[in-house]
């Protein structure tokens, strides 16, 4: 679904990832785990096309299609769904405004027709409920007032409804207490842990690991992948910190 | 005559960037160029006008001669020749009222490709059965102005029927002249300024409405202006009058096609609500703006004044500001009355190279009387966009409230945002309110909603909607929609 070979980005003419190599296949869990300043933030920005991430080298394909050469809007239409760590308020704009907005926004680009009303509300309403989100959350403006744990919550539900192949999700877990991480792995299983789709989590911790079994973990150091393993990885960072693992600095 | 309106079409193809930007080829009929006491004769004569409307011009056209146009805006207005312009123009042949498959078809073209919900050919070809068929809360009564003249207006006969009275000036001076005469001038008297003053001296046309005691008018009152002739300035005069205990809601659309030459726009609204009475009154102005370089585009320098007369009187402003090239205009209240309420709410865009100065005046005047200005500005390209706004509180106006808010939001770095507030209190026992924020759109707002699957285009008009929102949803419904999709089309381009 997803081959990344030897890519290589800067933003802000610093060079951050140096040359990193991944292949995530359909019905796959892969976890970056990695400490602060490895390039966790900056692989997912640069998947997700963020203005200010150039590639200097490597490749990226979605599909088999270039996604280096897709705005944010295409990869998104792709299939591509980026979980933000730090979700973005936007004031007067309802929740269910922006994603019925953005849903079928990617349906037109897909060419399918766009959702009634009536039709994105069941389904909204619906991944709410899945996810422990209150139905009036979603009638708020977007993360407008949201607690940490609620915003992340409100990830997952976005998550649900636009229902993409592969999600990458970007420290979704920080700041979680622990019925929220109960909730965001809930969210990640249920809606994620299917054949056709895959994800991408990145994170610091171990924890939600607990709660997501990944297939693979990697463990990202100075921009490359210094070691990759199964489950049992992240259970040995964890017990041992990241220092011990070659290429991490001490 | 047909030459002009041939290099007006192709002006307008070459130009086609505005998206209504075309102009009808409609036969005209105009005044002799050019401001004189024989302009204004020939205006009052054309309209056939009693002799105290004629004098009651030339009065205003005397005083205008000694004034001089107001420099305290935050404008950079070019000189304009006032010799050099047309100050009547007439679609000729006026079909009679209630004929309305009369009507030049070309008109109703024009109207069509605005988009104006008139119902256009449908509506104004079978206005009877219409009238029954529609559902109550979606009726809209329009009294289509086209350049100065009203060429169609329907629903007469049923706010007829409930005693409202909606006419065209011109045909409201002949035939209600004791209303007309007594509150012509009240509330924007004719010295008031320098374009307050030029059009009361050659105004071409307008709307009268009165409502009566206790009425509630049936449906929503609209009116479309148009400017569509070369070198034509357009002074419009709106008087609208609310009964005790009446209520009425009137919707004002504007949109105008692509010219070269800069037109100027004066026109004067002068509401009046007496006890008990609500009068809201609602804008989406859309004139040409001029092109990317600021060629070209409409001059609005406007006078709108409420006057709360009577206790418990009401009136509230509702403008979505995104076109003409310069904007001067403050939509404003006289709380005369006790416990009267003036509201504005107000969204202004200004992009490439627009000048906007607008706001409000919140003149307080009578006992426990309240009003909120909530002010959105959205500056991009290289634009102006100025609040200026005054809250007065006179000596004897006990308890007075005012709550004020200005929001400016910056797209790119090469445009201004500004807030000119005055507050001047007379009476210590009011309570005056003021908060203003500067933002702007930022990197991150941009990339999460195009992360979620919307163009750079749809993740500003989204946004820019999200700020304007307070505003917007005072909007009746038929023009929320509109005004929704005029913010996003107004910005397009406008970030890179």
């Amino acid at each position: 679904m997803l081959n990344i070979t030897n890519l290589h980005a800067e933003t802000a003419g610093k060079a951050i990832l140096k040359g990193i190599t991944l292949a995530i296949n359909p019905g796959e869990i892969h976890a970056i785990m990695g400490p602060n300043g490895a390039g966790k933030s900056t692989l997912a920005y640069t998947l997700g096309g963020r203005p200010g991430y150039e590639v200097t080298a490597g490749s990226a394909t979605f599909d088999g299609a270039d996604l280096l050469e897709m705005e944010p809007h295409e990869r998104a239409a792709a299939g591509l769904f980026l979980g933000f760590q730090y979700p973005v308020e936007i004031p007067g704009v309802s929740n269910l405004q922006f994603l019925r907005e953005a849903l079928n926004a990617q349906r037109k680009q897909r060419g399918e027709e766009p959702l009634s009303g009536a039709e994105f509300i069941k389904i909204a309403r619906a991944e709410a409920t899945s996810l422990g989100l209150d139905h009036e959350m979603l009638k708020r403006p977007v993360n407008v007032g949201f607690s940490g744990g609620e915003k992340k919550r409100n990830e997952m539900v976005q998550m649900g409804i636009i229902a993409p192949k592969l999600a990458i999700l970007d420290e979704t877990d920080s700041g979680l207490d622990i019925d929220a991480l109960k909730a965001v792995g809930h969210g990640i299983n249920t809606i994620m842990r299917k054949p056709d789709k895959a994800v991408l989590l990145i994170t610091h911790y171990q924890r939600l690991l607990d709660y997501v079994k990944p297939d693979f973990v990697h463990v990202l150091a100075d921009g490359r992948i210094v070691r990759s393993g199964g489950a049992e990885l992240a259970h040995e960072l964890e017990r041992e910190g990241y220092v011990g693992i070659d290429g991490v600095a001490a | 005559m047909a030459t002009q309106n041939l290099e007006a079409i192709a002006a307008a193809e070459k130009l086609s960037t505005y998206e209504w930007g075309f102009s009808s080829d409609i036969e005209q009929e105009f005044a002799p160029k050019g401001l004189s006491e024989d302009t204004v004769r020939f205006i009052s004569a054309k309209k056939g006008e009693p002799a105290w409307m004629l004098d009651w011009r030339l009065k205003a056209y005397r005083l205008w001669l000694t004034m001089e146009a107001p420099d305290w805006a935050k404008l950079n207005v070019p000189p304009i020749d006032y010799q050099d312009a047309f100050y009547y123009a007439a679609p000729k042949a006026k079909p009679k009222l209630g004929s309305l498959d009369e009507v030049d078809p070309e008109i109703l073209r024009t109207y069509e490709k605005l988009g104006i919900p008139i119902k256009e050919q449908k509506l104004l070809a079978g206005v009877v059965e219409d009238t029954d068929a529609m559902p109550q809360g979606r009726r809209i009564a329009v009294d289509a102005v086209f350049d100065s003249v009203s060429v169609a207006t329907t629903f007469r006969a049923e706010l007829e029927r409930a005693g409202v009275i909606f006419r065209s000036i011109s045909e409201a001076i002949k035939e209600y002249p004791d209303l007309v005469r007594k509150w012509l001038g009240k509330v924007v008297p004719q010295h008031d300024n320098y374009f307050a003053t030029l059009n009361a001296a050659v105004f071409s046309d307008g709307t009268f409405v009165y409502i009566p005691e206790g009425v509630r008018c049936p449906m929503e009152l609209s009116t479309y202006f148009r400017i569509n002739a070369e070198n034509t300035g357009q002074f419009e005069r709106t008087l609208i009058i609310a009964d005790k205990g009446s209520h009425v809601s009137y919707l004002e659309g504007c949109t105008a096609p692509q010219r070269d030459e800069n037109q100027l726009h004066a026109a004067v609204v002068e509401l009046v609500a007496l006890d008990d009475a609500e009068i809201k009154y609602s804008t989406v102005q859309n004139w040409y703006p001029g092109d990317a370089e600021g060629k070209g585009g409409i001059y609005n320098f406007v006078t709108k004044r409420a006057l709360c007369q009577g206790k418990n009187s009401k009136v509230s402003w509702t403008q979505v500001e995104t076109g003409s090239a310069i904007t001067w205009k403050y939509p404003s209240c006289v709380l005369a009355g006790e416990n009267s309420v003036g509201e504005f709410y107000s969204v202004a865009v200004t992009t490439n190279r627009q000048q906007a100065d607008t706001g409000s005046k919140m003149i307080h005047l009578g006992k426990n009387s309240r009003s909120t200005i909530v002010s959105k500005g959205i500056s991009a390209g290289r634009s102006d966009n100025t609040y200026r706004g005054l809250v007065r509180v006179g000596p004897t106006a006990e308890n007075v409230r005012n709550f004020t808010q200005c929001d400016s939001l910056l797209l790119g770095d090469q445009c201004g945002a500004h807030t000119v507030p005055y507050i001047e209190v007379g009476n210590p026992s009011a309570q005056i309110e003021h908060e203003a924020t500067t933002s702007k759109i930022s990197d991150d707002q941009l990339f999460y909603a195009m992360q979620r699957g919307l163009d750079a285009e749809a993740a500003v008009a989204l946004i820019v909607n999200g700020f304007a929102r307070e505003v917007l949803k005072q909007l009746p419904m038929e023009f929320a929609v509109e005004a929704q999709k005029l913010l996003g089309i107004s910005l397009e381009g406008s970030v890179g």
